[in-house]
């Protein structure tokens, strides 16, 4: 039971890479606390000095009420499950699990208790003698998962521990330490570069870009109201429309109060409708339809603007200049080549400055 | 195109055994003339079939020793033999290994000038620097011991090359894992680095066995006490005699006993040394 407590912590690489630029976080006691970014944005780096793996060049690192930056990770009361699980190759599951355990001198009957009930709720009950290379990936996970709880740390730390895996066993996956996370009421830290998993694991989203922190807070309030033009087109699939409000045609749409300072506007795909009417205040847009892919329950509609559109800020995941994606129910496919008009109401809009840096609230 | 394979198969095998015959050969006639009465051998009327002499000659190799040029049985020159090359194929690996370890996992001043002299001394053997070597082992009063005969060839860049190359591709997390679980650097290498080199140390093994048993030139020069004897000297006394008739079976027979350990130790780790060679899975 621990707060983990980041204070403008900084990495700075010997070469003079500035891979973590000043992070403050908080995650409190119990909390799970998803690190979410595209990859060399310095999210692993961050988790890893908090494990204590990696020195900390400025700024504190506090987990319950003490800072740890100068204490070895073994002594840093944490546990941590990896990408490629790091099981010990030579060892049992069993002694696998027990390894750690045994290495802070516990009384082997103690041991035995606590690793079986691990394999009992990770149901690895009818494995623990066999070793790592007789299993499958999601047993391997399950016995990282295992190590990690058998030691009963404050802090639970994964490194996109679910990446290895095939894309049902990673929902399945996902699901269970979510449950075993609530259940064991630790405290969390969760690496990935998947923004669903970020957005279903997370109390706290914590989204990075180039060693920052664009945005913590609540994953359906960053959804919600995205600070910047990353986060926008970051979490959310298919991505949100950006576009710049330089053409006319969407500038006169937007007259009125401080949508004037806006340089960018966003529009979710789901918040598009097929209609011929133009909501007041609200942004309606010809297309002509370029693809669309039905999956069943939804379509997504791939269209282009007449208007060439100039490119808005790059960030990943961004749409061409010029593309729209629209999201209608499945029942609905309008022929490729089609012309369309979609139009959102003012409420569903997201305004940005001309930079994307920043949300212009109306 | 069927028959073409059969045929094909039929000359591949011919070839195969014309191979095994050509290395065979020596090896079978040195087994035929350790069984035969020396007297034969030296008429010049060798069989190519065994004679009757094989119990009489071997106990004689074994326990007697030949009579005139070495006054030793091959017994404990054997015993010489296997201990230096237990000496040296053990010490090696464990010099290697624990340097190898100081070299990947720690960072201290001059490590890679450390390395680098390390990879230089591949281009130093033993009889490069026979001279300065043997007067430090002099110097140090091992000649015509254990130590002298092992020391010297312990150090191996070889070996911590292979090791080096074997750890780098030990994935760090491994070692991540094992400092969140408690493990310092110590606990580290022996709970997990050893275990894992275990089928790397077995191929080493059976080589630097192999080597040792075969040192010739190192132990002809600092062993001068027939009780320091190691087989390969013998058999090389043996044959050089100067009033006497070379005793034939018995130094043939020397030959055998010399070529077994080697086999056993190559058919004992076989398994062991092929999977030490090829594994990739770690």
């Amino acid at each position: 039971m621990a707060n983990v407590t980041l204070r403008s912590v900084r990495k700075t690489y010997p070469g003079g890479f500035e891979a973590i630029k000043g992070v403050d976080v908080d995650v409190g006691d119990g909390q799970f606390c998803v690190l979410v970014g595209p990859s060399g944005c310095g999210k692993s780096t961050l988790l890893r000095m908090v494990a204590g793996l990696e020195t900390v060049t400025g700024g504190e690192i506090d987990i319950g009420g003490r800072v740890v930056n100068g204490i070895e990770p073994a002594d840093r009361d944490i546990a941590m499950v990896f990408q490629n699980y790091a099981l010990y190759p030579h060892m049992s599951v069993y002694n696998n699990m027990a390894y750690g355990l045994r290495n802070r001198g516990m009384a082997e009957a103690e041991i035995k208790t606590r690793v079986e009930e691990a394999a009992r709720v990770l149901e690895l009950s009818a494995m623990l003698e066999r070793k790592p290379r007789q299993l499958s990936g999601g047993q391997r996970q399950r016995v990282a998962m295992g190590r990690a709880i058998v030691r009963q740390p404050k802090v639970f730390l994964f490194d996109e521990p679910l990446s290895n895996l095939d894309a049902k066993l990673r929902i399945a996956m996902r699901v269970e330490i979510r449950k075993l996370q609530r259940r064991l009421n630790t405290t969390s830290i969760y690496v990935t570069h998947d923004q669903l998993e970020a957005m279903t694991l997370a109390d706290i989203l914590v989204v990075m870009n180039g060693g920052q922190v664009e945005q913590v807070g609540n994953p359906l309030e960053i959804y919600e109201k995205p600070a910047t033009t990353f986060v926008a087109s970051f979490i959310g699939a298919p991505p949100m429309n950006l576009m710049s409000t330089r053409p006319e045609e969407i500038r006169s749409q937007l007259a009125g109060s401080n949508a004037a300072d806006a340089g960018i506007v966003g529009i979710r795909p789901e918040d598009f409708v097929i209609t011929d009417e133009t909501p007041a205040g609200g942004v309606a847009l010809p297309l002509t339809v370029e693809a669309i892919e039905r999956v069943g329950a939804e379509t997504f509609v791939y269209g282009s603007r007449e208007q060439e559109d100039q490119r808005v800020a790059a960030t990943p995941g961004e749409l061409p200049p010029g593309e729209v994606i629209v999201r209608i129910p499945g029942t609905q496919a309008p022929a490729i080549g089609a012309r369309i008009r979609v139009a959102a109401v003012r409420a569903k809009l997201h305004l940005f400055s001309g930079d994307g840096r920043k949300r212009i609230e109306t | 195109m069927v028959e073409e394979e059969g045929f094909r198969r039929y000359i591949a095998h011919i070839i195969l055994w014309i191979g095994i015959a050509i290395v065979a050969f020596p090896v079978y006639l040195a087994f035929v003339a350790s069984t035969q009465d020396n007297a034969v051998i030296a008429n010049g009327q060798m069989s190519l079939l065994p004679g009757g002499h094989f119990f009489k000659t071997y106990y004689q190799t074994i326990f007697v020793g030949t009579s005139g040029s070495t006054r030793e049985p091959v017994g404990h020159m054997m015993l010489n033999s296997l201990v230096m090359a237990l000496l040296i194929a053990v010490g090696k690996i464990a010099i290697s290994i624990i340097s190898a370890y100081a070299i990947v996992y720690f960072r201290f001043p001059f490590r890679m000038s450390i390395f680098w002299l390390i990879f230089i001394t591949l281009m130093l053997p033993v009889e490069v620097r026979i001279y300065p070597t043997y007067k430090i082992v002099a110097d140090l009063h091992m000649l015509d011991s254990y130590a002298g005969l092992s020391l010297p060839l312990i150090a191996s860049a070889t070996a911590t090359l292979l090791f080096r190359q074997f750890f780098m591709t030990v994935p760090d997390e491994l070692l991540e894992a094992s400092r969140i679980d408690g493990a310092g650097p110590f606990r580290f290498f022996w709970d997990t680095l050893l275990p894992l080199s275990r089928t790397n140390m077995a191929a080493l093994f059976v080589i630097l066995f192999i080597l040792g048993w075969n040192q010739y030139l190192w132990p002809l020069l600092i062993t001068t006490r027939d009780d320091m004897q190691t087989i390969q000297i013998g058999i090389r006394k043996m044959i050089t005699t100067t009033d006497a008739l070379t005793e034939w079976p018995i130094v043939m027979a020397t030959a055998v006993l010399a070529m077994l350990p080697p086999v056993v130790v190559v058919v004992a780790m076989q398994k062991l040394f092929v999977r030490g060679l090829v594994e990739t899975e770690k």
